[in-house]
């Protein structure tokens, strides 16, 4: 069964000043309804291309938005910042109103586009549980039968008769979860509220997310966090510049959104031509490839090399540094390579469970079987290692340059 | 195709009937609205010393003022009322129109945060602050009848009510409406035109000149005398005179008149606001 039905949904927004020729295309506007004509700010034209500069005054955040969500499904909506996510967020949440289109919604809706919305600096923390709670859609009766277990939730009992002012920001961040953790809607709306709070805090909320999903109710979840939406969501929606550029299962949507992005990375290289090959007199390179080409962190990652040897050794050595995001090596390996018809061959498996999520890139030595060197090159290949699913609850950047599976002995 | 038609609870659209006004809805948040009145009142008053007294300083220091510019300066008669309860009765009454009017008159830019981030229906807003002017409002009675009893006790000032007092209450109503009508039409249009803000604070300094708080609508004569009683307010303030120290006449035909207004002003006041609510996030 459908809870959420999104038909042709569009928004348009006003560029630049608001306040400059509103009068003159009010008066426009106006005129040309009262004609029956269609608004003339209104065409569809320009695409949600914010870089690009266009002389309308007009841009289209979201255009031709069409989805359904089923009750007890977990939507993730990921996409680029500008993709129009936090406009359709806003939407469903009714804090603005669509251009044209419309949802269907069945069931109440609580969204939360911010913790602590409401919260009164000189009121107590008993004052603003009530509040907030009010504005979140909760009956005085309803936050009373709840109270004690926010509270404790919050685990700022000293506290809930002082004014919220004096709170530190971790404590005025509890009590403001604790209360939107207690909504009990059929549909909830979720922004990227992990993004802000300590590792403590991304947890429970997440865990909070969990159960309510658990309990078959419906939760639409805005991220940026791939991570989380593999984990957490059934289903998946890729926004791009105002449209739906794919939806599908949760899996699904982010391995396409990963695909997408990795125009940019250059996982293998290979060449035809010696003479147009990278390298030197002695030797010119003809492959160097990562299988597979989108690794995660759990997978075995394959580095195949190839290069033709124009030297009269038999075998050369060759030596690789693998080099993160902030220009750190993180390690470097070689062997000695045999030459068989004029071209060396062979491949290295980096172990799974080994190294961090990231973008990385390969430097490449080649060298004498004496190890004077004869050739190296940056960048030869520029790959991504992801990170895409957790079992546990915390879903922030695990530091380190790399991550070992390690062995434990639990006493 | 499937047989079983789906029902939906809600239906967003981009634009609403004029006179679609969820009033059950409204209903529904009745808590919420008695949250915002206990929120302004409890707010604005902590961390002062002398807490609510203020609401009395107020008015005795404006009456004062009054007396000493119009009544003594300027010697502008106040029937045969004493001056000290003419100023008062006056002002007690206008404050509360004038409060109204100035607080929901910015409902949408005060509230931009919270209604950026969270829907609920946005005449909440307006409404809580009409009924938290309403305790303020009781104060400022009791501090009107305590100033009463003073003046006819020591100072043998007459005060004779009559009947029509207890419609009071009424013209409190009729105030309200009027109030909350006019304030959300100028929140509303200050969404987009900002410049209708500072044409308030100037408009209801005129107004008050233009309604008899500080003279009896009988000093007027002629000209000003037509434009004053089709001022909707007079009749309210002269009639809670009236009430008070059966003074001159009692207006019932204005008392009609100010009603009809107010409720047509309320009635446009929702219309425009329900338009605007919806998008004023992306303008304001």
């Amino acid at each position: 069964m459908n809870v959420i039905k999104v038909e042709q949904l569009y928004k348009q927004y006003q560029l630049g000043q608001v306040s400059t020729g509103t009068l003159s295309h009010d008066l426009n506007r106006w005129i040309h309804r009262l004609f029956g004509k269609e608004d003339p700010y209104e065409k569809v034209t320009i695409e949600n291309a914010r870089e690009k500069s266009e002389d309308s005054q007009y841009v289209w955040a979201l255009q031709d938005i069409n989805f359904e969500v089923k009750k007890g499904e977990v939507l993730g909506i990921i996409g680029k910042n500008g993709a129009g996510k936090s406009t359709l967020l806003k939407i469903l949440s009714k804090v603005t109103s669509p251009s044209k289109g419309c949802i269907k919604i069945n069931g109440r809706v609580a969204s939360l586009l911010e913790v602590g919305t409401g919260f009164h600096p000189e009121l107590t923390g008993r004052e603003n549980i009530f509040l907030n709670g009010a504005i979140l859609g909760m009956t005085k009766s309803e936050i009373e039968s709840k109270f004690d277990e926010i509270v404790s939730f919050s685990g700022v009992e000293k506290y809930i008769d002082t004014p919220v002012k004096r709170y530190s920001s971790g404590m005025y961040v509890r009590l403001a979860f604790a209360v939107a953790a207690h909504l009990e809607p059929e549909i909830l709306i979720v922004d990227e509220v992990l993004a802000v709070g300590d590792a403590e805090f991304q947890k429970k909320c997440l865990g909070k997310m969990k159960d309510v999903a658990g309990q078959g109710r419906t939760v639409i979840f805005v991220s940026h966090n791939l991570v989380a939406v593999k984990s957490l969501c059934t289903a998946g929606i890729l926004m791009h510049r105002g449209k739906v550029a794919f939806s599908g299962s949760a899996d699904e949507t982010v391995e396409y959104y990963l695909k997408s992005n990795a125009s940019e990375l250059k996982p293998s290289v290979t060449f035809q031509d010696p003479l147009l090959a990278p390298g030197n007199e002695h030797v010119r390179i003809q492959s160097v490839g990562i299988n597979p080409e989108l690794p995660s962190i759990t997978d075995e990652i394959e580095i195949n090399f190839s290069f033709w040897n124009l030297t009269e050794f038999s075998s050369l050595n060759l030596a690789f540094d693998i080099i993160d995001m902030n220009e750190e090596i993180v390690f470097g390996a070689g062997n000695t390579l045999e030459s068989a018809n004029g071209i060396c061959a062979g491949r290295c498996i980096i172990p799974a469970d080994l190294m961090n999520d990231g973008t990385y890139t390969l430097t490449l030595y080649l060298q004498t079987p004496d190890l004077r060197p004869l050739y190296s090159i940056n960048e030869i290949v520029h790959f991504e290692i992801i990170d895409r699913q957790r079992n546990y609850a915390y879903f922030g950047k695990v530091n380190g340059a790399v991550r070992p599976k390690l062995k434990w002995i639990l006493s | 195709m499937s047989i079983k038609k789906e029902t939906w609870t809600e239906i967003i659209h981009p634009k609403r009937n004029w006179l679609d006004v969820n009033l059950r809805e409204l209903y529904r948040y009745k808590d919420l609205i008695l949250l915002f009145v206990r929120r302004d009142f409890v707010s604005v008053y902590k961390q002062t010393i002398l807490g609510p007294i203020w609401l009395i300083i107020q008015p005795v220091f404006t009456t004062l003022i009054f007396f000493v510019v119009f009544s003594r300066i300027a010697k502008i008669p106040t029937d045969s009322i004493d001056p000290i309860l003419f100023y008062l009765t006056g002002i007690t009454l206008w404050n509360y129109f004038s409060d109204c009017l100035n607080k929901t008159s910015n409902t949408f830019i005060a509230n931009a945060s919270i209604f950026g981030k969270v829907y609920f229906p946005r005449l909440a807003t307006p409404i809580s602050i009409v009924i938290s002017n309403l305790i303020k409002l009781f104060i400022q009675l009791v501090l009107l009848i305590a100033i009463v009893i003073y003046q006819t006790q020591l100072n043998g000032a007459s005060f004779a009510p009559n009947i029509s007092l207890f419609l009071f209450p009424v013209y409190v109503l009729i105030m309200a409406i009027m109030g909350l009508g006019l304030g959300i039409i100028f929140s509303s249009l200050t969404t987009k035109y900002r410049d209708l803000s500072f044409l308030l604070t100037f408009g209801i300094q005129l107004l008050m000149y233009a309604t008899p708080v500080i003279y009896p609508l009988s000093f007027t004569s002629g000209k000003l005398h037509t434009i004053i009683s089709f001022n909707p307010l007079s009749p309210l303030i002269e009639n809670f005179r009236y009430g008070c120290f059966s003074e001159g006449s009692f207006d019932a035909l204005g008392l009609v008149y100010a009603a009809a207004f107010s409720i047509v002003v309320l009635f446009f006041g929702v219309i425009i606001f329900n338009r605007v609510e919806k998008n004023f996030m992306d303008t304001v």
